[in-house]
């Protein structure tokens, strides 16, 4: 068996854990999104949305779906790598890991891969509640799919580095609580950072989740408050440091090793 | 080539702690190796390091002629780990936990059910492989995770103490599962703090104290260091009335028990002829401690006063 082979099995065996874990517990994974972003749709979308009336030129229950995607995405990919490394650390079959010929970037990529799958199935359930409140007519779908995967990778390793650094169940809520949920409201997710006074614009762009909301409902919509290409770029250079930090951290064993 | 093989190995924690201060070992291919030492002692660490669970200070790990530096995934492929506290996911089935761990050594999904089908057959757990772990007993907790070091055939197998909280019946049947694990060629490093299970069980034996190695040969030589045995007899008639027993230090307990201490040169033949003359009749005898303890007290005793001077 070559070493490729080998690190392929091991890469779907980590993988397929994960898959089973979101999966044996869906009621806590995958359920609770669909309920929130059908509120959301309800109270933002139809209530709301209706005294709005256009944003960026579309209706608002329409401008509003690919932020409500992609929160979902981003949400559901940090908490599943987040909650099951932080939860291996704690049980302790880190160590499973630890002790098997796996180099660190193949765990690195099976538990990311985990998130993803979790973000992209929740994703693909969110998509299929907005159906029922909004007519999708999508763009592009090469972009669409290649911002939903990106910006699900970039917050799983997110999620990786909050779990190698929390040393208790509290350290694993603060930085989704404190940090991704203010991020992701003021990311552009309900309204066009246009409409922000220009010192609010300049700040909003220092977000990094405004380049995905937006790189996303372009993809969906056509319509962008940034150019994309700069979008992509950001994702794609948060991604390839957040890779190299993660990697950094298992290769020195930080909060794994003693 | 030796199996396990530690030069100068250190550790020194981030606190300063050193829990190995330059530590020397060989174990033989196919070898049954007691480690032991009183808690602190470093035996954790030094498995922890072998296993790739702690980082070194300093020093060389090489495992069947593989160097854990240069190879560090050859090494782990020789390995299966025992650890003493429990360290899989509760909530997983038990046979996921094997499978899965199976995957991690590359072993493709459909030949891991039948690997992890053998491994739990052998360990009695195959009927319990769609419960949850935390369902199980302690014991059955322990076997698990003996089942799961095995899934892939090592050639090394470290029990960090696998039987400890595990009652006498299991822990039997456990020590004749590895007795014909090791006869089968696997080389097993056992670590516990049951002195008469390394004693019955093992060929070899090093005593690791405050991060050196206090003792390491064959228990065999190691218990022929011995200088004196005490042994404690049940006799028939009352002892009341016997004043002394040939050259023998003896001591009654009451009446009916006696305890004696046979020394270097002194036999139990010896003894018994003794008794024997005295009208004595011996109903039961049993070591007053195990002779490994005996000796591994001694031995933690004297490296501990030797450290205070």
């Amino acid at each position: 068996m070559t070493r490729f082979s080998r690190y392929r099995i091991a890469f779907q065996a980590i993988l397929t854990k994960e898959i089973l874990r979101f999966s044996r517990i869906w009621i806590q994974t995958l359920l609770p999104p669909a309920i929130t972003t059908m509120l959301y749709f309800i109270i933002f979308g139809n209530l709301i949305g209706q005294r709005i009336g256009k944003m960026d030129g579309v209706r608002y229950i329409d401008f509003i779906v690919p932020g409500l995607i992609l929160m979902a995405v981003i949400t559901n990919s940090y908490s599943n790598v987040v909650s099951s490394f932080f939860s291996s650390k704690y049980q302790r079959h880190v160590e499973e890991l630890l002790i098997s010929p796996v180099p660190s970037w193949v765990i690195l990529s099976g538990y990311v891969a985990g998130g993803v799958a979790r973000g992209v199935l929740v994703g693909i359930v969110v998509t299929c509640v907005s159906l029922f409140f909004s007519d999708l007519d999508i763009r592009s779908y090469g972009w669409t799919l290649a911002v939903f995967v990106l910006t699900s990778i970039l917050f799983a390793l997110g999620g990786f580095i909050n779990a190698v650094y929390a040393k208790s169940f509290d350290d694993i809520s603060i930085i989704p609580t404190f940090v991704l949920t203010p991020l992701t409201y003021l990311g552009g997710v309900f309204y066009s950072i246009s409409l922000l006074p220009e010192v609010w614009q300049k700040i909003s762009l220092a977000n990094p989740v405004l380049y995905m909301v937006n790189a996303f409902r372009y993809g969906l919509l056509g319509v962008t408050d940034i150019p994309i290409g700069v979008a992509l770029a950001i994702i794609l250079l948060f991604i390839a440091g957040l890779t190299a930090f993660s990697l950094h951290l298992l290769n020195h064993g930080v909060g794994i090793k003693s | 080539m030796s199996a396990l093989l530690l030069q100068d190995l250190r550790k020194t924690y981030r606190n300063g702690f050193a829990a190995l201060k330059g530590i020397d070992l060989e174990v033989a291919p196919g070898d049954f190796f007691a480690l032991l030492g009183p808690n602190g002692a470093g035996k954790s660490t030094a498995i922890g390091i072998v296993s790739s669970l702690v980082n070194k200070s300093s020093g060389r790990v090489e495992v069947f002629g593989l160097d854990l530096d240069l190879d560090p995934e050859g090494v782990k492929s020789c390995i299966g780990l025992v650890p003493q506290e429990f360290n899989f996911n509760q909530w997983e089935p038990v046979a996921e936990i094997v499978v899965n761990q199976a995957g991690f050594y590359g072993i493709p999904r459909k030949q891991a059910w039948i690997r992890a089908e053998e491994s739990l057959r052998q360990l009695e757990l195959w009927d319990r492989r769609r419960e949850q772990a935390m369902s199980l007993s302690g014991g059955m907790k322990r076997r698990l995770m003996i089942a799961r070091a095995l899934v892939h055939k090592p050639r090394l197998l470290i029990l960090d103490e696998p039987t400890a909280g595990v009652d006498i019946e299991i822990r039997r049947s456990m020590w004749s599962f590895l007795t014909e694990i090791n006869r089968q060629g696997t080389t097993i490093i056992l670590t516990t703090h049951y002195l008469e299970e390394a004693e019955s069980l093992c060929r070899n034996i090093a005593i690791i104290n405050q991060g050196r190695i206090a003792e390491h040969s064959s228990m065999k030589k190691l218990l022929n260091q011995l200088h004196n045995e005490a042994f404690v007899l049940s006799i028939e008639q009352d002892l009341t009335g016997i004043d002394q027993l040939g050259g023998y230090q003896w001591q009654r307990l009451d009446e009916h028990t006696l305890e004696v201490e046979v020394s270097r040169g002194q036999s139990i033949n010896g003894l018994f002829q003794t008794l024997a003359q005295h009208g004595l009749e011996v109903t039961s005898m049993r070591n007053k401690q195990n002779r490994l303890e005996q000796l591994f007290i001694g031995m933690v005793n004297a490296s501990r006063r030797g450290e205070a001077k």
